[in-house]
């Protein structure tokens, strides 16, 4: 019953989610590979946050590791607060008791996300059953229909199999499998990148009216920004394991601070594109990353400094975080710093 | 795909018996076409050169192999559809007696050394899978290559020694002969009989015999079904769908249980069907080792004598039996699999 207060009503300020300092990585033979490399984020009850960034820097990982899903040889490390609590130094036991129920997942490909030997009614059921084992069958079946109609699939296909429905079906009844315990916190993982344009503006409409129906604060990661555009409140930009510039929608990609989200931004195709455009070169080795800031070797406004400092995290201009030391603060800038850097000329081979 | 295709498992069934018969029908003809192709007759090959050439001509007509093709294709078709499978001509006895006697005796052999494939098989398989690369997968890997590899005569060899030797456990036959003729023949299976006569000795005599020629012959098909569990495993505890229900917060237990472990299943039931064809035809060297009175070392003997009124009669019924066992399979298939019942 403390859901439906929640949902009713008076919005307390502290967020849902509070990530600080979170960092992923996958050892190798090489080394470690620093998938998540310091990032920080904070998520209101029914906000959207849009997660960027191009294929390799770390969004899906940091997704998988607030939810504590990451394969085995993944290390994790920082601070996740979900509602008082730190999930990431809690026990296993804990944690499963906490996924699914309070938080929840959606992937990338529908059509390999359900069991193929078990009906729809028996994923609902398992699903519910398991966080709330002493649930009456008629009252699991009804909360299971609620959250289908929500989804726009009618209740005669309860019973049905997953090999019965189409992939935009299929990723609706992932979404409501994911919604049917109202979590209060929903990683969706690039939901509709294997899915055809017109089934994905329908997903995205769905994902839109989440915070309306359930309240629900969304990570919405993505590499489509006009995705982030049509369905988030706020956007993080990622780069090589970090975020680079975090802030409202509007302000972030209508007036970009980081030289790589105004790039990222150049690059998205729309109606009005003539050529391609890209970021030449390509991201960098999360094994031995570049010192300094980690998009300088890419980065057409990169000054001497870039290469030598970790940037620092400071305000936008327009509210919310940027890392470049284009925007300060200039009292830590060496001298002779904001010499425009010589970029070594990109090879054929750094290229591929 | 509609929305009736979960619904169809009985239109699935009916469709699927109903391609028996013309499957059948063409596996009958092909064994009639290529006994009567082969070079020679029947008589002359077994009995040629032992009688003069009119008890041979007379032999030809006794068995209608003077007919018109077409003639002799059709008492085929129709003797087969009465159940009449022939009679052997070097000893002279019903096809389907010795169908029933020495197939009996296959079939209990191959049912048991199935449990033992499948008793030892799948567990191992599992634990191998779900525990990858520990020390525990590493011997049971070695086990079932092992155990796949091995010459069946030698693993028989080395339980007679060091298991029957010591144990007081029979090495040959089905039975203690006061068992044979004690127990009722009402089935002429054995196995079956005894449990019917319900007397305890005669039980315990004849699950006595059966202990060695099952392990030997389960061992062996162990290792298929070790390997084959082990890969599924290591595939399905990688699915997506393991992913999703481990994001969902179902317990551990129940995600190997209903989601990694009954879809890892699916491919061996279709395996089991294969490897049940194939043993029906006789394990003969495991038959030979323990002098087990089976099919496999039956047909040899014919084959031997050049009998091709046993050859043809027990190869129809195998023929016959491998597509039962298929069909059996695509109905256990379609009701563990909804996939298959498109």
């Amino acid at each position: 019953m403390e859901l439906v207060d929640e949902v009713s009503g008076n919005r307390q300020p502290e967020p849902v989610i509070s990530a600080r300092d979170v960092r992923v990585w996958y050892g190798t033979t090489r080394g470690a590979i620093r998938a998540v490399d310091g990032v920080s984020f904070d998520l209101m009850p029914g906000e959207t946050l849009g997660l960027v960034g191009e294929s390799g820097c770390g969004k899906s990982t940091l997704g998988r590791g607030l939810m504590g899903l990451l394969p085995t040889g993944a290390k994790r490390d920082g601070e996740v607060v979900f509602k008082g609590r730190d999930v990431f130094s809690m026990s296993a036991k804990e944690a499963y008791a906490l996924r699914g129920h309070e938080l929840g997942m959606i992937f990338q490909e529908p059509l390999t996300r359900l069991n193929p030997l078990m009906r729809i009614s028996e994923h609902f059921e398992e699903t519910i059953r398991q966080h709330e084992p002493r649930l009456p069958r008629a009252e699991v079946q009804q909360r299971a229909f609620e959250v289908l109609r929500v989804m726009g699939i009618p209740p005669t296909r309860y019973r049905s199999y997953p090999h019965e429905f189409s992939g935009g079906m299929r990723q609706r009844l992932m979404i409501a499998l994911a919604l049917v315990l109202r979590p209060a916190f929903v990683v969706a993982d690039e939901p509709t990148t294997a899915l055809d344009v017109l089934v994905e503006a329908q997903i995205v409409g769905i994902l839109n009216d989440l915070r309306r129906t359930f309240d629900t604060s969304l990570l919405l990661i993505t590499h489509n920004v006009g995705i982030v555009a049509e369905a988030c409140d706020r956007v993080a930009v990622m780069y090589a394991g970090r975020i680079v510039e975090q802030g409202a929608v509007a302000d972030v990609l209508g007036n970009p601070q980081h030289p790589y989200t105004r790039e990222l931004l150049r690059s998205t195709i729309s109606l009005s594109t003539t050529g391609l455009e890209f970021i030449p070169g390509s991201p960098p080795d999360l094994v031995d990353p570049p010192a300094g800031c980690r998009f300088h070797p890419r980065c057409p406004d990169a000054m001497q400094v870039c290469a030598v400092k970790d940037p620092v995290d400071v305000e936008r201009p327009g509210g919310g975080r940027v890392e470049c030391w284009l925007r300060g603060p200039e009292d830590l800038v060496p001298e002779g710093g904001t010499r425009p850097l010589k970029q070594e000329e990109l090879t054929v081979a750094d290229e591929a | 795909m509609t929305r009736s295709a979960s619904g169809s498992l009985p239109q699935y069934v009916l469709q699927r018996v109903l391609l028996v018969i013309p499957m059948i029908w063409v596996i009958l003809t092909l064994v009639f076409v290529v006994l009567r192709v082969a070079p020679g007759d029947p008589v002359s090959a077994a009995l040629g050169g032992r009688l003069n050439a009119e008890a041979l001509e007379q032999r030809r007509e006794a068995l209608g192999l003077n007919e018109p093709l077409i003639h002799q294709y059709w008492d085929y078709l129709s003797s087969v559809f009465r159940l009449d499978f022939g009679t052997t001509f070097s000893d002279n006895q019903p096809v389907l007696h010795v169908i029933r006697d020495n197939g009996g005796a296959t079939l209990s052999l191959t049912l048991a050394s199935f449990v033992v494939a499948l008793v030892v098989g799948i567990p191992l398989g599992m634990v191998a899978g779900r525990y990858r690369d520990s020390v525990g997968d590493v011997v049971i890997r070695l086990f079932g290559i092992l155990s796949y590899a091995a010459p069946i005569f030698f693993i028989g060899f080395l339980l007679q020694v060091y298991v029957a030797q010591p144990l007081g456990l029979p090495t040959s036959g089905m039975a203690s002969p006061i068992t044979v003729f004690t127990v009722q023949p009402v089935t002429h299976i054995l196995l079956i009989d005894v449990f019917l006569s319900g007397d305890a000795t005669a039980i315990g005599d004849v699950l006595e015999h059966l202990l060695l020629p099952a392990l030997t012959l389960g061992l062996l098909i162990c290792g298929v079904f070790i390997r084959l569990v082990r890969v599924n495993i290591l595939q399905t505890t990688q699915a997506d769908y393991v992913e999703a229900a481990e994001a969902r917060g179902i317990s551990r237990g129940r995600v190997t249980r209903k989601h990694a472990f009954r879809n890892a299943l699916v491919p061996v039931i279709t395996v089991i069907g294969l490897q049940f064809a194939l043993l029906l035809g006789g394990a003969v060297l495991t038959e030979s080792t323990f002098n087990w009175p089976g099919l496999g070392q039956k047909l040899v003997e014919y084959i031997n004598d050049r009998d091709y009124g046993a050859v043809q009669g027990i190869i129809t019924i195998f023929a016959v039996a491998v597509v039962l066992i298929s069909l059996l399979v695509d109905i256990v298939n379609a009701l563990v699999d909804p996939r298959v019942r498109y």
